[in-house]
Parts: C-alpha cells; sequence; structure tokens
C-alpha cells in the first residue's frame, strides 16, 4: 500500500533537509569546504566571527527581542483567555482576530512601520493638533536601537498564532467545570483560570511557544524592516555575509549560522527557565490561598492589549492599501489629497514573473504537502496510534530550528548539486516549513472523523482506498481545503527560503517587497504588500467557497 | 463438517493482557446471539473483532467461520458485515438513494437498475420517494430506516448491530427492532446484537452471553 510510505516520507521530508542542512552549515563553520579550498578543519571562522564589529551587541538584541516577545506574546495570550474566555465578547474577538494568521509576517511588519514611523499614520492623526508638529519628528521609532518596534512587530503577529492553538488545547481541558470549581473555592475569574486551567493548555501548546521563540531570535524579514540596523540582529547581519558576493564570506556566514543555532538554543535554555520559576512563584501564590477577586484590571488590561494587537495590524493593513493608491501625501494631512492607481499601473508590469512564481511554488508546495500529510495521517490512524509524542516533536522540528541554520547549509548541498535556483529546488525548500502547518492543521479535524465510517464502508465490501476517496476525503472537504489554505499562506510569506535557495533569480511578492524596505518608496511598498496579503485571502476565500458550492445540497457539510 | 451461519470458536480479546472476553458459539442463519455488559466491557470489540477492523491495541484470537469458511485471516472489506451502530452513520455527502446505491454489490450493472434496486430497497423499510434527499434532513426514525436498507442491500453475511436502538424514543425503538430482527429472519443472516439494555436481549429471542459483570 501507498500509505505505507507516509510517516517514512514525511519524516524524510522533514528532518532531511534539516540535517542535511545543519551538516552544510557546520562543516564549512569549521573550515571544511573543498569547493572553496577548506580541507582542514579549524577555528579561524569563528575568530573571525567574533572580531566582527558589534557581534556581541546583535547577539544580545535577538536574544533579548525574541525572549521579550515571546514572554509578552505569552502573557496577552494567558490574560486575555483567563479574562474572557467563554464571554461573548471572546467569541467575538477571536473572529476578528483568526484571519490575521494568514497575513504574512512581512506585510504585518510594514503595515505597523507605516503606522508608527514619525511620518506615519498615527503621527499624522494627532499632528498638529495635539503634537504641534509640521515636520515629522526627528525620532528613530521604526528601526529604533533597542528593537522595541521590532519586537511590537513580532508581538501582534505571534499573539493571533498562540491564540488559535491555544483554543484547541481550551477545548480539549473542559474549561467550564473547571471554572466553575475554581469559582466555587472563592477565587477570581483571572486567578482561577491561571490557577486551574493555563497549566494545562501550556503543556500542550509549549511547542508552539518554542516554535515562537525560535522564530522571534532568528527572524529576518520582520528584523529587515522594523530592526536596528547599527548593528543589526545576529540573523540579518549573517543573511548579509551569505549574500557576499565573495565566496571567502561563506566561512565566515557559516560560523554566523552556527552561532544563531547557539543563540536560539540559549534562549530556549532560558525561557525553559523562565517557566520554572513562574510555575514556582505560582505555586507560591497558591498556597498563600489569596483569592484575587478584584481582578477587573486585570481583566481590561487583557482585553486592551489583545484588541490592540490586532487594531494595530488591522491600521496597517488599512495604511498600506491607502498608500499604493495615493497620490500626493504631505505631512502632517490624515488623508492623500488624491487617489490614483498610476502607482498599480507603474508597478503591475513588474509584478507579473514574482507572482507567478509565488502561486506556482505556493500551489506545488500546498499540494505535495496535502497529499503527504494525508498518507501519513491515514498510516497513523489506522495503526491506532494518534501520532502524539516524538511524532509531534518531529513535525515542529523545521518550526524549532532557525531557518537561517540551516537553510544556509541547505544551499551549499544544492549549490554544490547542480540543483540551486531552481523551481523544484525551492518547492522543496518550502515544502520543508508548509508540511508543518498543513500537519498541524489537519490532524484535528483527521483525528475527530468518526472512524465508523470506514467500519461501515469496509462491511460493505469497499477497499481501503476506494473508502478513502469516496468516503473519508469527501468528508473532510473543507478541513483538507482549509489546511491547504493555510499552507498556501505559509509558502506565500517565505522569505528566507525563497531568498537563500533561489538566490535571487526566483523572486517572489515577498523577496521583492521586503527588497523594497530599505529604498522607503511607500507606494511601492504598499502595492507588493497589499499583494502579499491578498493571495492568503484569496486561498481562504476558496476553501470557504468550493465545499460551500459542492455540498450545497448537503446540509450536514455546510456548516 | 459443513456448518450453516456464524460460528465464533473460542474467540478470546485481550487488552493489554488482560482478558476482556472469552466465548464460542454457533449462530444459526436467523438466529440473534445477544452480547450484554456494562459499558467499558469490551463487549463491542467483538463486533470489531468478527467484522475485521480491531484497533491494533487490543489482541484478539480465536477464528471466526462463516458457513463453514474461516474468515478470520480477511481484510475487513472481504467478509461483508452488516453493520449497523447507535447513529445511523449515513454518508452526510449522498443523497439517500446514493447511500443506498453505494453499498449495492457491484454486479449489478447498469445505472438505470441500481437506481431502481435502491428505491426497491428504500420502499422496503417504508421510505418510498425519499431517495434524493439530503440525509441530514431526515428524522432519527427515518435514519436508521435508511442505514438498514443500506446495510441489507449490500448483501451481508452476517449483521453486527452495536446498541442500534438506543438513540431511538420508546416507540420508535420497538417498531425498529421488529424491522430489523425481521428483515435478517427473512433473509437467513445471522446477527450479533451487542446491548446494555434488557428489552433489546427480550426482542432478540436468542441466546443470551454476559460478560464483563
Amino acid at each position: 500500500m501507498l500509505t505505507r510510505l507516509g510517516p517514512a516520507l514525511a519524516i524524510l521530508l522533514l528532518a532531511g533537509p534539516i540535517l542535511a542542512g545543519l551538516a552544510g552549515t557546520l562543516l564549512p563553520a569549521f573550515g571544511y569546504l573543498p569547493a572553496l579550498g577548506g580541507t582542514s578543519l579549524s577555528l579561524d571562522a569563528f575568530r573571525q566571527l567574533a572580531a566582527e564589529p558589534g557581534i556581541g551587541r546583535s547577539v544580545m538584541l535577538s536574544l533579548g527581542v525574541g525572549l521579550a516577545a515571546t514572554a509578552a506574546s505569552v502573557s496577552v495570550v494567558a490574560l486575555f483567555l483567563a479574562g474572557w474566555s467563554g464571554t461573548r465578547t471572546f467569541t467575538r474577538l477571536q473572529h476578528l482576530i483568526s484571519p490575521l494568521l494568514s497575513v504574512p509576517h512581512a506585510a504585518a511588519a510594514f503595515g505597523l512601520a507605516f503606522l508608527i514611523a514619525p511620518s506615519g499614520m498615527i503621527a499624522r492623526l494627532i499632528s498638529p493638533e495635539l503634537t504641534g508638529w509640521d515636520q515629522p519628528p526627528d525620532l528613530q521609532i521604526v528601526n529604533d536601537p533597542l528593537g522595541l518596534s521590532l519586537a511590537a512587530g513580532l508581538i501582534v503577529k505571534e499573539i493571533p498564532f498562540l491564540l488559535l492553538v491555544s483554543l484547541a488545547a481550551l477545548q480539549q481541558a473542559s474549561p467550564a467545570p473547571r471554572a466553575a470549581l475554581v469559582a466555587s473555592l472563592g477565587y477570581g475569574r483571572v486567578a482561577g483560570f491561571l490557577f486551574g486551567t493555563w497549566p494545562a493548555i501550556y503543556r500542550q501548546v509549549r511547542l508552539a511557544v518554542f516554535a515562537v521563540l525560535a522564530f522571534s531570535t532568528s527572524v529576518v524579514d520582520v528584523a529587515a524592516i522594523l530592526g536596528p540596523t547599527s548593528p543589526a540582529t545576529l540573523s540579518v547581519r549573517l543573511v548579509g555575509w551569505m549574500g557576499d558576493p565573495d565566496l571567502a564570506m561563506r566561512f565566515l556566514a557559516s560560523a554566523g549560522a552556527v552561532l544563531q543555532l547557539a543563540v536560539t538554543a540559549l534562549a530556549l535554555a532560558l525561557w525553559i527557565g523562565v517557566e520554572r520559576a513562574a510555575s514556582m512563584s505560582r505555586d507560591m501564590v497558591c498556597e498563600m490561598g489569596t483569592r484575587f477577586r478584584r481582578d477587573g484590571a486585570a481583566r481590561v488590561g487583557g482585553l486592551g492589549a489583545m484588541a490592540l494587537a490586532a487594531a494595530l495590524v488591522f491600521a496597517g493593513l488599512a495604511t498600506l492599501a491607502l498608500w499604493s493608491v495615493a497620490g500626493l501625501w504631505q505631512f502632517p494631512e490624515t488623508l492623500p489629497r488624491e487617489f490614483t492607481l498610476r502607482t498599480w499601473m507603474d508597478v503591475l508590469p513588474r509584478v507579473g514573473g514574482p507572482l507567478a512564481t509565488t502561486l506556482i511554488v505556493a500551489a506545488a508546495a500546498t499540494t505535495i504537502a496535502v497529499a503527504v500529510a494525508i498518507l501519513h495521517l491515514s498510516r497513523a490512524s489506522r495503526g491506532g496510534r494518534l501520532g502524539g509524542g516524538p511524532g509531534l516533536a518531529i513535525v515542529y522540528l523545521p518550526l524549532l530550528v532557525p531557518q537561517a541554520s540551516f537553510l544556509f547549509g541547505l544551499q551549499l548541498l544544492f549549490l554544490l548539486s547542480g540543483f540551486e535556483a531552481s523551481m523544484p529546488a525551492l518547492v522543496f525548500a518550502h515544502l520543508v516549513f508548509v508540511l508543518p502547518y498543513v500537519f498541524l492543521s489537519l490532524s484535528d479535524p483527521w483525528r475527530a472523523y468518526d472512524r465508523r465510517y470506514d467500519a461501515i464502508a469496509a462491511g460493505l465490501g469497499k477497499s481501503r482506498l476506494r473508502t478513502l476517496f469516496s468516503v473519508r476525503l469527501p468528508i473532510l472537504t473543507r478541513p483538507i481545503l482549509v489546511a491547504a489554505a493555510v499552507g498556501f499562506a505559509v509558502s506565500i510569506g517565505q522569505y528566507l527560503p525563497t531568498l537563500l535557495i533561489a538566490g535571487g533569480r526566483l523572486p517572489t511578492i515577498t523577496t521583492e517587497a521586503v527588497a523594497l524596505a530599505s529604498g522607503g518608496n511607500r507606494r511601492v511598498i504598499g502595492v507588493y504588500a497589499f499583494l502579499q496579503m491578498l493571495l492568503p485571502v484569496i486561498g481562504f476565500a476558496i476553501a470557504t467557497l468550493v465545499p460551500a458550492l459542492l455540498w450545497r445540497r448537503f446540509r450536514a457539510l455546510r456548516v | 463438517m459443513t456448518e450453516k451461519g456464524l460460528m465464533l470458536d473460542r474467540v478470546m480479546i485481550a487488552l493489554g493482557g488482560r482478558q476482556l472476553l472469552s466465548i464460542t458459539h454457533a449462530i444459526a442463519p436467523g438466529e440473534v446471539l445477544t452480547v450484554m455488559g456494562p459499558s467499558g466491557s469490551g463487549k463491542s470489540t467483538l463486533l470489531a473483532y468478527v467484522g475485521g477492523f480491531l484497533d491494533p491495541a487490543f489482541e484478539g484470537s480465536g477464528a471466526v467461520r462463516v458457513d463453514g469458511r474461516d474468515i478470520t485471516r480477511l481484510p475487513a472489506e472481504a467478509r461483508h458485515a452488516g453493520l449497523l451502530f447507535q447513529d445511523a452513520l449515513l454518508f452526510p455527502h449522498m443523497t439517500v438513494r446514493g447511500n443506498v446505491a453505494f453499498a449495492l454489490p457491484p454486479g449489478i450493472g447498469g445505472r438505470a437498475s441500481r437506481r431502481a434496486r435502491a428505491e426497491e430497497a428504500l420502499a422496503g423499510v417504508g421510505l418510498e420517494g425519499f431517495g434524493e434527499r439530503d440525509p441530514d434532513t431526515l428524522s432519527g426514525g427515518q435514519k436508521a430506516r435508511v442505514a438498514l436498507a443500506r446495510t441489507l442491500v449490500s448483501a451481508p453475511c452476517m449483521l453486527l448491530l452495536d446498541e442500534p436502538f438506543s438513540r431511538l424514543d420508546a416507540e420508535l425503538r420497538q417498531q425498529m427492532r421488529e424491522l430489523v430482527f425481521a428483515k435478517a429472519k427473512a433473509s437467513g443472516l445471522p446477527v450479533i446484537l451487542v446491548t446494555h439494555d434488557e428489552a433489546d436481549a427480550q426482542a432478540a429471542g436468542g441466546a443470551v452471553v454476559r460478560i464483563g459483570s
């Protein structure tokens, strides 16, 4: 049976590129790269790395911003769940926030930059009345040296992700009886939730939190848009070395990639320490028995932070759209004086190629990922094992290892095998990141499927393959398409894999948009970022419309 | 020796080394064996073992024979076990007739004749003219009857019933019992009924085995 290949194929696709890529990074870092004359092991590259100006500060920035962004995102999600889960406000805000998951990081980062910059939307709204500014103030808000705006850009994008994974865990934690129990003991809502329900949720979303931390310490595109510049975060600098035309820089870049791996590992270790400290202090507070009945401020704080995060992304996206059609728009005017499609007209002829690459790669990677996920899940469910535990860790592996640390090695391997900058290589690189999200999105509905349908079909004499195609897949049409839309959105948003594996020869909407960041032409950036945000939306629209049309006669499948 | 009907020959099912049930019983065509036990006693695993879809977490042993033919090693799709569960489990993406036609053996050729056979089967359970309906729009009792029609047209060798009446209200339940047992008798099918309802056992009228007390 074909499905026998499922698990092996999935593990190969997830772990194979990472292990091969890490090897391709580690060897040159220690001086071994025969193609460039490195035939003996040495620590020269690390010495060179240590001598780079400001390298210590770059490391501290990566570490600090990553930990701060993760801690803030987790706290906001925990506080919001604690104060509001089970209320109607919660449901409403949840529906508002869910679509934000599909917004590519770069688009959200540009949106935030357009809002908070000295000449940005917020300054325009309050100027000159409140500030007296007739000129944009000389403040470094975006690209600030402490990385605060970078942290903000990460927080607003990680909150929707953490909220959605927590919601899945929340449903399994039977929150209502727990809430009733702690309330009957006299605890306030927030304290009751944090003491009684949150530990169970956190245990389930821990890998997702680790993934957020690994991402935040090693992100490139958001850091290139919002992050500090002198020096930049480690990840941004090392991608700069990777792109250096001087091939000797590859040794330095490899050493930087190894350092990135160490920084992310250190961040994870520190985070585990934070977890310990948090649970110990929670236990101490629990033992004191304080009830924390007056938690109004905490509830309002949780709701406010959550709403602010969502509002910043939405307002940012609206500002992007506005810039893409803006004519003359001087500071401090709130709206452009005129609207024009000129930017779109100018840019569109150049967009065709990148747009086609984006769509082809996303469609191919998504199709393969959905097929592999279905093969793997049908095998896993037949074996009666639910693929938790180690299986889940492997699915998360590409999200836990910093992209730069293994993509660089992978690029080198592709280069040596003459496979680089080709469409298949790019699809393969995207697949590594699309597959985990497709898996995570599809596995819950797949498990929720009532397997008695399969027993009945078998009793009717249908083969397993026939049952899969005539019964299980049709019933799961909607979750499969949603998983595909998630995968599609993930592929659209990929920056580093596209940049490194395609070596600039296969630009996508995302790489073009990020490349525009330093130029600062807001109108053109507006067009690219708008397109970047539009594509995932189209994907989700298709995932909603197709089942509705296909199953319009069948009520049970419409909702 | 040719025996008629369904033979359970020293069938044993265990979970993690702990034996859940052990049974040897012959069920003649048209007869019902009722297996009773509290929930969690593993009585449904007997149906899974006979039907060929036992979860690998359980260990099953012993032979299952149909009309003297050993089916223990056959895959589920070759055993022709008609299944009825608590829920009707009509395929939600097919019409009522589509559900029944899906179950018809492949040998019956021709679109028109398959349609006619499906309509006939629906008429046989009192649902004439329901063919074009969306299964989700039917009442609980109607769904249960479609499920029965679907099972019967697949020309099963036996019926495996897993508390199929427990979700129906009292009056429907009695009707459904009579209908199912009458059809089984008419088609000469051996039946295993798993239940915790004494009234089911009485209506079935056959042997009763109690497990896991």
